[in-house]
């Protein structure tokens, strides 16, 4: 029996990635790490900054995520988000920029507890990327 | 009778406005496709959001407690309209079309001795209704250095209506657009983003789902980026739609001015053979009375 899934990331101007020989994602779920295998029971949930691993037939292709939304269901992975970066393409200087205005945003006065954790966890997944 | 000179300067001016309008339409012809593109691009983005929200608010556990961006604030007395335009004109009925779906919901709005906001995406929109409603309008936003409609344009529009109605400053809020069903069709919208309605959908899915965390948290998280998604997606359909209205409109010039090119050179070759009748006519009668 085939342990694999269909993924398919969608950017608002555009689909991102569409592959259909998934046989493990890990995504930064709000409330942590998020394994999700074959026949994960249907589940919405958002995500905070971090890296979603995917695992397929092609090997593990790793990307960074700032914000978006997922959900499963039957066998099928949607998710959504507005920024989202391939690492093997992703330039030092493109991921230096994104760390800098994090880090600009964080010294921010005005800004509430959960948008100081979210640009935490931002910086802290930019630096382990580096 | 316009003399022959005046004539043939307007012949000649009439061809090159021909042109011009030629290139333009052109021009436009090939931003279409594009921005044709991305808008259809972009649906099935806004549609999965739709999705998950209309399946998130079915198993909202109490209606009483939701998220005020989803329920309303209870009163219907201020309504603010976001009406999008282009920043160009040239483009046919396109920008009129919208203020004319417009100007009906405000004078509806008023008549029912509501409260009226405006705020104006796009310098075309801006400047037909502030004759009118000058002092409702609230705010301007044009995009004229962005060559494309893109995501964060959308998010500052979306992040600036959200403030503004955590401020309490609006309990309605409506965007007019333009959607994008073919080259010479384009229907003015008018759709309601806050609060959320999503009563002409059914729900038709028996899946129930996992939630992590809960339903209410998600959904505070997830109206404001729906916000801007509906709004990055009446700009899309918006910039495909004005293009479609440009190259028919100026399709359209194109051809006016082949006809009135045709018809002045008629007139023009008509003058000219009158022209010479007349000098024959006046040499024969000359010389016959010799």
């Amino acid at each position: 029996m085939s342990e694999e899934f269909k993924i398919e990331i969608i950017n608002p101007d555009k689909s991102f990635l569409v592959k259909d020989d998934v046989s493990e994602v890990v995504v930064p779920a709000f409330e942590g790490e998020m394994g999700i295998l074959k026949n994960h029971i249907s589940i919405i949930s958002f995500l905070k900054p971090g890296i979603i691993r995917i695992q397929s037939k092609s090997g593990e292709d790793k990307f960074y995520v700032e914000d978006g939304i997922i959900e499963f269901k039957n066998n099928n992975l949607s998710i959504l988000t507005s920024s989202i970066f391939n690492l093997n393409n992703l330039q030092k200087d493109k991921l230096q920029n994104l760390l800098i205005s994090a880090e600009k945003e964080s010294q921010r006065s005005d800004i509430d507890d959960q948008s100081k954790y979210l640009v935490d966890q931002k910086i802290e997944t930019l630096k382990s990327i580096n | 009778m316009a003399s022959l000179d005046d004539l043939k300067k307007r012949i000649a001016s009439v061809k090159s406005t021909q042109k011009i309008t030629k290139a333009m339409k052109m021009v436009a012809a090939a931003k279409l496709r594009r921005a044709q593109e991305s808008a259809e691009r972009g649906r099935p983005y806004s549609e999965k959001m739709n999705n998950v929200i209309l399946n998130l608010s079915n198993g909202i556990s109490d209606i009483e407690n939701a998220p005020r961006l989803l329920s309303g604030t209870g009163n219907d007395k201020i309504h603010l309209c976001v009406v999008m335009t282009s920043d160009r004109g040239l483009c046919g009925g396109f920008n009129s079309n919208i203020i004319k779906k417009a100007k009906s919901y405000f004078s509806k709005i008023l008549n029912e001795g509501k409260e009226l906001k405006i705020i104006t995406v796009g310098s075309k929109g801006n400047d037909q209704l502030k004759r009118s409603y000058g002092e409702k309008i609230i705010g301007n936003i044009s995009f004229k250095e962005s060559k494309n409609a893109n995501y964060f344009d959308a998010d500052k529009v979306g992040k600036m209506v959200i403030k503004k109605f955590e401020a309490g400053e609006f309990d309605v809020c409506m965007i007019f657009y333009n959607q994008f069903k073919n080259v010479i069709t384009q229907i003015p919208q008018a759709q309601q983003i806050i609060p959320l309605n999503n009563e002409k959908y059914e729900n038709n899915s028996e899946e129930s789902y996992e939630f992590e965390p809960d339903e209410d948290e998600i959904l505070s998280n997830l109206l404001p980026k729906n916000i801007s998604t509906q709004i990055f997606k009446a700009m899309l359909e918006n910039s495909a739609s004005e293009q479609g209205s440009r190259m028919s409109a100026m399709d359209n010039a194109t051809r006016n001015a082949g006809e009135m090119v045709d018809k002045l050179t008629i007139e023009y070759n008509r003058s000219r053979q009158a022209a010479i009748t007349k000098e024959l006519i006046e040499i024969i009668s000359g010389a016959e009375s010799l």
